[in-house]
């Protein structure tokens, strides 16, 4: 079997679910083998758990400068890696530097890049979701060492204990003049809710939630329900809530089980984001809002009095259970 | 000062886009061409610093006749000059082949100090052509960014994604793509309308950025569209007026459906 090299995510000390996901993706295609960036003692810290989901081989790369450098040194690892042993592909997670990465590795490789796959299959070839679900694509690489960044959340973390290689990979040095520096680091409190793209509940408020104090209705109802909690743009841009939690054209695109908007009108952009979702629910005192031609179960109604009555319901269900 | 800003013209978003049936491009008869609205926003960026540095700004978009709008537009929020590429044989570039191209264009100009983009555009969701350029440049990059400041030689950037907030810093020339966050976009004014039409845009195709493009085979993709199925329309489902009772109601309605 050919091997398939998987850019690990981790945060130190532990790998990331999404990286799970790509191993169990990358068993259609061959054997996986990791590829690790981080600082000295990670891959001693991480070896075992890549190896329990199936990697065969951890090659890994390992620098103090590790970190203070986007990107960089997983495109050297991921190149070097590839020179080593000839992967039948390379897989990432379709994160934001993820696809940095994939893409400037295709570059160097003169191959094909697949950005933002939600399905692989055994041949190759990827199925993606474009222009704001309005159409699924299947393509495949036609030149070079197929590329492809695959969207969290599109495949199951699957078990396959065996035994991982460990190779060491050496990097070239950096160079100064041809990289940025992270000279201070602010990492978004990951909370006890789940990542918005991973999530298979998403409650998300708009304009509607009037203000940063109406958004803990959303949040209460996404706790109770054990989602995540998104927003649209206008929510956004009022300072109602974060940047990072925008879903829509410009943010994120979620397709988790059941999306709930509350107070969100339901422009084409928001759309764009959330409509492959499995069931839409939409709160909104507008009986004509748009989001309601997409809604599975509309409510056309206040959403501070709806979706508090929804909360206790559910708390109340999930404590009898 | 030389500041590059690369745009692209993409369908607007708040029309339905359709892909052709015989070979899955955009069909672009069927929609409205626009300026990216991020990449607006970094020609925005590119002119606030003109006002302070006194930089010559240059913008670059790749596309066809059409594409001629967009810098249109940029010239007449206040930029110098433009290039267009322009060539039928680009038409469905890959990620890799733009991001060659763009990079060929970027280099014609001479002494750049800094490359700005938009960190996507509305129509793709690639969201890599900037990184790749900087890669092919050999430039420092800093992507995803929500605040710039140049001092003395270097650039220092506030870059924000799902994994948290960086401080960047590189030493110019850099290249830097920025979002929505980043600014408000300025409106031409009716005088920059008309100064628009009189700055000078090269025109430039593939022969000219890459001479012997036909005899080595410049690859235009690395990838084949197998097919594209567009998706069925979502269609409305249960509609209910609250009487006091919908979050109950709403409540049964997931236990039923299995989602609670
Ligand atoms: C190029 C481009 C890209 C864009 N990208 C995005 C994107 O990524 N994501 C995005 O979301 N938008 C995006 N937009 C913006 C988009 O067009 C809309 O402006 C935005 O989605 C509106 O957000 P909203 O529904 O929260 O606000 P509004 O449209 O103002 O709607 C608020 C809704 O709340 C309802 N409401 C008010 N009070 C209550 C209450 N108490 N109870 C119940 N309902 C109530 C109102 O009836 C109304 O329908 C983009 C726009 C452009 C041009």
């Amino acid at each position: 079997m050919p091997d398939v090299l998987v850019l690990v995510d981790h945060d130190g000390e532990r790998v990331h679910k999404s990286t799970y996901e790509l191993l169990a993706a990358a068993r259609r295609l061959g054997d996986p083998a990791a590829v690790l960036v981080g600082t000295p003692g990670t891959s001693a810290r991480l070896k075992e758990s890549l190896a329990r989901h199936g990697a065969t081989g951890v090659h890994a790369a390992e620098s103090a400068e590790a970190g203070e450098f986007v990107g960089s040194l997983a495109v050297d690892a991921l190149l070097l890696a590839v020179r080593t042993v000839s992967p039948a592909a390379v897989l990432v997670s379709a994160t934001t530097d993820g696809k940095e990465v994939a893409g400037r590795l295709a570059a160097r490789l003169d191959a094909g890049l697949l950005i933002d796959a939600v399905d692989l299959d055994s041949s190759g070839a990827v199925t993606q979701v474009v222009f704001g679900g309005s159409y699924t694509v299947r393509s495949e690489v036609s030149h070079g060492i197929p590329v492809i960044a695959l969207r969290p959340g599109s495949f199951e973390p699957e078990e396959h204990p065996v035994e991982a290689v460990e190779h060491e990979l050496v990097l070239p040095p950096i160079d100064p003049a041809g990289s940025a520096r992270v000279i201070a680091r602010r990492a978004t409190p990951a909370g006890d809710r789940p990542e918005l793209t991973e999530a298979s509940v998403v409650v998300s408020g708009g304009r509607g939630v009037g203000g940063a104090d109406g958004f803990e209705v959303v949040e209460e109802l996404a706790d109770a329900l054990g989602g995540a909690v998104g927003a649209s743009r206008a929510a956004v841009d009022a300072g109602y809530y974060p940047h990072q939690y925008q879903v829509g054209q410009t943010g994120k695109t979620v397709s988790p089980q059941l999306y709930i908007a509350l107070g969100i009108s339901g422009a084409i952009q928001h759309l764009a984001g959330m409509q492959t979702s499995r069931t839409i629910v939409a709160v909104n005192k507008d009986p004509d809002a748009p989001v309601f031609a997409v809604a599975d179960y509309g409510v056309v109604g206040d959403l501070f009095s709806v979706a508090p009555q929804l909360t206790r319901e559910v708390a109340a269900r999930r404590g009898v259970a | 000062m030389n500041i590059v800003v690369l745009v692209k013209q993409v369908p607007d978003t708040a029309a339905a886009r359709t892909l052709s049936e015989t070979d899955h491009s955009l069909d672009r008869a069927n929609t409205d061409l626009v300026l990216d609205e991020i990449n607006e926003r970094a020609a925005e960026e590119a002119l606030t610093l003109k006002e302070t540095t006194d930089a010559e700004v240059t913008v670059v978009s790749m596309g066809p006749d059409s594409a001629l709008d967009a810098i249109r537009k940029v010239l007449a929020m206040g930029a110098d000059r433009g290039i267009h590429i322009r060539d039928d044989r680009l038409q469905g570039a890959d990620v890799v082949s733009t991001a060659k191209v763009l990079a060929a264009a970027v280099r014609t100009v001479a002494d750049v100090d800094l490359v700005l983009a938009g960190n996507a555009t509305t129509d793709g969701q690639a969201s890599a052509v900037p990184a790749v350029v900087a890669d092919l440049l050999g430039l420092p990059q800093l992507t995803h960014v929500r605040a710039l400041a140049l001092d003395a030689g270097r650039v220092r950037a506030e870059r924000e994604t799902e994994s948290g907030q960086v401080t960047l810093e590189a030493p110019l020339p850099a290249l830097v793509s920025v979002t929505e966050k980043i600014n408000e976009p300025r409106y031409p004014s009716f005088k920059g309308i008309m100064a628009a039409k009189k700055k000078p845009v090269v025109t430039i195709g593939l022969d000219d950025l890459f001479p012997d493009a036909d005899d080595t085979g410049f690859l235009v993709t690395r990838t084949r569209v197998l097919e594209a199925v567009p998706r069925p329309a979502r269609v409305a489902g249960v509609r209910v007026t609250d009487d006091g009772s919908a979050g109950r109601q709403l409540a049964a309605h997931l236990i039923a459906r299995k989602l609670l």
